[in-house]
């Protein structure tokens, strides 16, 4: 250990501004950055969550009366 | 090896594959940077001239070293993206700008700061300072010309190019402080050891910047996987992981 106390380590021998501006400035730059990528994932996996859902409720109905419409089509192209 | 490169341009790929390598670089990035600042910050020695400011570099030398790093991986994804249209490089370059932007930024505030107590000044022309508000300048040109254009390929065409024409400026940054030594000291940090700092000081430091490099890493293997979650949310694969994630 290069301090006594706490109280020493805290004031870094007169340093104690510079020391702690550039190490505060870096933790909290370091920090936003992993915040931000774990707030991005999330917020994108929502959203496409949240297409999904509404591109299955359109295609719903469109899809219950699919078999009848392609069934119809079938018939024309075979003949 | 051709197909190899051909699963290392496949999204989905790396989607799986980044899956895996990304804790495990988020693990050591937590693990060597709480160790480095522990024992940088509490039981390094001080130093004999400079006392406890000198403590600085464990913020300042990763980070500057990072900086520089990151302008060379954006200038490489940006060529194999010119010459072989592999989109996962673009999409690494894309989250890569902005940590490289942050890490310029804490290079020159830690640097101006600890200029005050040692040199008596926050600032000068000197090469190097200039130099890496240069390297700041490029950065944050590579973050606008992405958002300046309505076609992605054009941005990722234009950003790419001042990413490969923008690096000359990283041997400027190495070699300034022997070509015009004016205001910042040659480097005090090498891999190999061999220079004029105590093994007590030099460990730590060495520990910090293997941490800040795995953070970089493991930052871009999870924003990238985000990216392909945005660029390529129309794949089929997408909608099916999605689709199990609902």
């Amino acid at each position: 250990m290069a301090f006594d106390t706490f109280q020493e380590l805290l004031a870094m021998g007169g340093h104690a501004p510079y020391v702690w501006s550039a190490w505060g400035l870096t933790a909290a730059l370091l920090l936003g950055i992993v915040f931000h990528a774990r707030a991005e994932r999330r917020q994108l996996l929502r959203q496409l969550q949240r297409r999904a859902r509404r591109e299955a409720r359109q295609s719903a109905p469109a899809a219950a009366s699919q078999p009848i419409q392609t069934s119809k089509g079938g018939c024309t192209n075979d003949a | 090896m051709w197909a190899f490169i051909n699963k290392l341009r496949s999204p989905k790929w790396f989607y799986a594959i980044s899956a895996r390598l990304q804790p495990w670089f988020w693990a050591a990035a937590l693990i060597l940077i709480v160790t480095g600042t522990i024992w940088g910050l509490a039981f390094a020695p001080a130093d004999y001239q400079q006392g406890n400011s000198f403590r600085i570099i464990y913020v300042h030398v990763p980070a500057a070293f990072l900086a520089q790093s990151i302008f060379v991986s954006m200038a490489i994804t940006g060529l194999v993206f010119m010459v072989w249209k592999i989109k996962i490089a673009d999409m690494a370059a894309t989250v890569m700008a902005p940590l490289g932007a942050a890490m310029t930024f804490i290079a020159l505030f830690s640097g101006a700061v600890w200029g005050v107590p040692t040199w008596g000044t926050w600032w000068m022309w000197d090469a190097r300072l200039t130099s890496m508000l240069i390297l700041l300048f490029l950065y944050l040109g590579v973050i606008a010309l992405r958002g300046a254009f309505a076609s992605r390929d054009s941005a990722s065409r234009a950003a790419s190019v001042l990413a490969m024409v923008g690096v000359i400026n990283i041997p400027i940054i190495k070699y300034s402080v022997e070509w015009w030594y004016t205001l910042h000291q040659p480097a005090t940090f090498t891999i190999t050891g061999r220079v004029g700092m105590p093994m007590e000081m030099w460990l730590p430091l060495l520990i910090m910047v293997l941490g800040f490099y795995s953070f970089f890493i493991a930052l871009v293997l999870t924003r990238t996987r985000s990216e392909i979650l945005r660029r390529e949310s129309n794949k089929r694969w997408v909608r099916e992981l999605v689709e199990e994630a609902n």
